[in-house]
């Protein structure tokens, strides 16, 4: 019993769908039980009001697109040495999911931000090394569109991948060098945990598992409909020689 | 190898290959940006390092799906990937090629524009500098991303949507060397950063742009 055996579809198809229903549902609860007890079950903060209540999509979202992405590193990186094809479909199912964590993460952050520093948009490092991955991702995503041939396209976009990890790491700590150089930045990036009590951690706990939840459901959920679309293609072009 | 950079050189000055096109381009950014931001010599000496290094870094995007795309299509690249030269050398004797037409060129009429744009005395130096050091990772990104997108029939949009994220570290480095140079400020921590992404790249992007080129070759 090794993890290898799910690289075979067959197998990945049967598990995943054993499990998608609890993690559906787990995510769910933790979602629901979060998000309430975030929005209607604590205090508002002396500083910030109620708008500290975003906190419960923001960090999340942010945490999730950032791991979004080493998802997809780890799952090219096993595409290009070991093959297996499931592998290479999760990295492309992970993708639109995490491009849409990132986006979610730019605009609750926006309409944070409007409220506490007085600006949708501010050259802030953080802010600006997220809008760089969101542009990592649509790269990505437009990659696996434009090339045919499915082989070609896991390979071009593994690539694209794993290098494209080194430089949205680069650019996250050029960003902050920048940043620190020209403006006081600092007084902006308000670090987020320095401020945060238990009452606010304990449901942004939940959120978080919760996200992470979300994630997985949606990547098996997604993962599966690839592999049924391979299948398909499989089954029409035998079709076609028959 | 030399006959490869030889050729490739050949190619880019004669024929209309682009030679000259990267520095026109250049050229006019230079000249559009004060008609557009007004002549106030204190508004353009602060945004001059800036505009200088994005003038740099979109002429050089300009030319980048040359490098492989024309050898692709008549059939050169296959000639190439069987010959005794491996893949990665082919790459990186290409990204010279085009260092050599577009980035060079850049660096030498970078004081001429910077005049223009009424760049402080002090930054001329780190202006030279900072895109001698720099452009060479431009070309050498820019070779990967024309890897990843030569087989496509319009790779051209693709390949500034793939590139331009890749070319932020680089940018921000670059325009940071002139900026500190033009205020008179220590230039070492930004200079040694770009010095150490172009090593980096000269040193590891030729691999992945060949095992690009051998996916797409396949």
């Amino acid at each position: 019993m090794s993890i290898w055996e799910y690289a075979n579809p067959k197998r990945f198809m049967q598990t995943s769908g054993v499990l998608l229903p609890w993690v559906t549902g787990a995510s769910l609860i933790c979602l629901l039980v979060g998000l309430i007890w975030g929005f209607f079950f604590t205090p508002d903060a002396d500083k910030f009001g109620s708008t500290v209540k975003i906190i419960y999509l923001h960090v999340p979202s942010a945490m999730m697109s950032i791991s979004a992405w080493m998802m997809m590193l780890v799952a090219s990186l096993i595409w290009l040495i070991r093959r297996h094809h499931v592998s290479a479909l999760s990295a492309k199912a992970a993708a639109p999911v995490g491009l849409t964590f990132t986006v979610i993460g730019l605009v609750t952050g926006a309409i944070w931000g409007e409220p506490m520093w007085g600006t949708w948009w501010a050259w802030d490092p953080r802010l600006t090394s997220f809008l760089i991955l969101a542009l990592f991702y649509l790269g990505y995503l437009a990659l696996w569109e434009a090339v045919e041939d499915k082989d070609t396209a896991a390979d071009l976009t593994s690539v694209l991948c794993i290098v494209g990890s080194v430089f949205a790491f680069l650019s996250r700590y050029a960003v902050l060098f920048w940043n620190q150089g020209l403006h006081q930045g600092a007084s902006l990036s308000m670090d987020k945990k320095e401020h945060v009590s238990d009452v606010y951690w304990l449901p942004l706990v939940v959120c978080i598992a919760g996200f992470v939840l979300l994630f997985v459901t949606l990547v098996l959920l997604r993962t599966r409909t690839e592999i049924r679309l391979r299948r398909l293609a499989a089954l029409t072009t035998r079709e076609r020689l028959a | 190898m030399r006959s490869l950079l030889r050729r490739d050189l050949w190619l880019a000055v004669r024929a209309g290959g682009g030679f000259g096109l990267g520095l026109a381009f250049f050229l006019l950014v230079a000249v559009i940006v004060p008609l557009g931001v007004g002549p106030e010599p204190a508004t353009l000496a602060k945004i001059a390092p800036g505009i200088l290094w994005v003038g740099a870094l979109l002429s050089c995007l300009l030319s980048l799906d040359r490098i492989f795309a024309l050898d692709f299509e008549d059939g050169s690249l296959d000639l190439l990937a069987t010959s005794p030269m491996p893949m990665e050398a082919v790459v990186a004797i290409k990204s010279l090629a085009h260092w050599l037409v577009t980035g060079l060129p850049l660096v030498a009429v970078s004081p001429v524009l910077g005049l223009l744009l009424n760049l402080a005395p002090e930054g001329y130096i780190w202006l030279i500098v900072s895109l001698a050091l720099g452009t060479p990772a431009l070309s050498v990104i820019g070779a990967f991303g024309a890897a990843l997108t030569v087989g496509l029939k319009r790779g051209g949009l693709l390949l500034s949507l793939l590139v331009l994220p890749l070319y932020m570290p680089t940018l921000i480095f670059g325009a940071e060397v002139v900026k500190r140079g033009a205020q008179g400020l220590a230039v070492g921590t930004p200079l040694a950063l770009l010095a150490a992404i172009t090593a980096g790249s000269l040193a590891l992007l030729p691999f992945a742009a060949a095992a690009a080129i051998r996916v797409n070759l396949r």
